[in-house]
């Protein structure tokens, strides 16, 4: 682990903000910045996203479990529950069907000039952002705390090995990914 | 550099691109990657702004404070690296309404606008209850293997569908 690295406060906002140039850049490169690519992946008739999205969560997890591994990283999971990933989940895609763009890919959209990304849908992600930071001492004990299951990884709910969820979760989106490039 | 020229990469290209900086990430800043929190601690300075520091005392932005961090930085780097993308890609111009939008609902900017704006406000409400969005969870989460992100970018993409169906197949 790179402690030294990480502790440099200054440092480090150098390498997120380098880090999201090339993050950015590719956004913009595999089209994920445009409102039409994302709706048509949402319509079923354009799988760029999910293309993008496995192959990066494919190279990704091979490449972080092998540093945990090695003791060159640590996982970070977020903790979560049925109340925060399912209804926060169910309507982040009622935003995302209508936004057409996502968080990330819209400051990219803002980026290659997409007016609609800027003036638009950053406006009202900032206004529910703030409604929800109003109304999350409400919700805190309540909804978002049904069924936690706190920071846990699916590997640690089998109490299995990481490595025997990630070989076979490969395989099948590598499956999946094979089959999207030869039936669509 | 004819490739830095390219208006468009092979998809597969690019998520290998992303997942290597998903790696980078971990490796040099111990951080996965995530852009949802960013937007919320830009909530934070914009209320400050309109209503003073007293908003500071909400529970939510003392969990976030509206600091300058990282993940703030990475989304600038997104911008950044998406404007020069398109420059090089010769894919830049401003524009109010998305072709596909054009088509199917008309080219006024207007309609596009709420439309946008609308989406934004369920995308901020979304993306903090579910804790991350696309990136933090449809990426970094799922990699880690994170129950709460697998559960999360499941939903994302099934309410995500039937919205975009409803608009698209069934409302016109």
């Amino acid at each position: 682990m790179l402690h030294h690295v990480h502790a440099r406060h200054r440092l480090q906002l150098l390498i997120g903000f380098i880090i999201g140039i090339g993050f950015g850049f590719l956004l913009q490169k595999g089209g994920l910045t445009r409102y039409d690519i994302i709706i048509g992946q949402l319509l079923l008739e354009d799988f760029t996203v999910v293309k993008i999205m496995v192959t990066a969560i494919i190279v990704g997890k091979l490449g972080v479990y092998s540093m945990k591994q090695i003791g060159l990283a640590e996982l970070h999971p977020k903790p979560g529950s049925f109340g925060t990933s399912v209804i926060g989940g169910l309507i982040f895609g009622i935003g995302f069907g209508l936004l057409g763009y996502c968080p990330g890919t819209i400051a990219g959209a803002v980026g290659q000039g997409s007016l609609d990304a800027l003036f638009g849908g950053v406006v009202g992600i900032i206004i529910g952002m703030t409604f929800f930071a109003a109304v999350y001492p409400r919700l805190e004990q309540s909804v978002l705390s049904i069924g936690d299951f706190g920071e846990r990884t699916i590997p640690q709910m089998l109490k299995v090995n990481p490595w025997f969820v990630i070989i076979p979760a490969v395989a099948v989106l590598s499956i999946v990914l094979f089959m999207l490039e030869t039936y669509r | 550099m004819e490739w830095l020229m390219a208006e468009r990469w092979s998809p597969y290209a690019v998520g290998i691109g992303i997942g290597i900086l998903g790696w980078a990430a971990f490796f040099l800043s111990d951080k996965p990657i995530g852009v949802s929190t960013a937007f919320a601690r830009t909530a934070g300075m914009v209320e400050r702004f309109f209503l003073g520091p007293r908003v500071l005392e909400k529970r939510y932005y003392k969990l976030f404070p509206p600091v300058i961090d990282w993940e703030w930085m990475l989304v600038v780097g997104i911008i950044v690296g998406s404007l020069l993308s398109a420059l090089w890609g010769n894919t830049f111009h401003l524009q109010w309404v998305p072709d596909r939008w054009s088509e199917a609902i008309g080219p006024s900017p207007f309609p596009r606008w709420i439309g946008a704006a609308i989406g934004g406000i369920f995308i901020g409400i979304g993306s903090r209850w579910a804790g991350g969005c696309t990136s933090g969870h449809g990426i970094s989460g799922t990699l880690q293997l994170a129950v709460s992100s697998w559960l999360a970018v499941i939903c994302f993409f099934i309410s995500g569908i039937a919205t975009a169906m409803v608009i698209y197949r069934i409302f016109p």
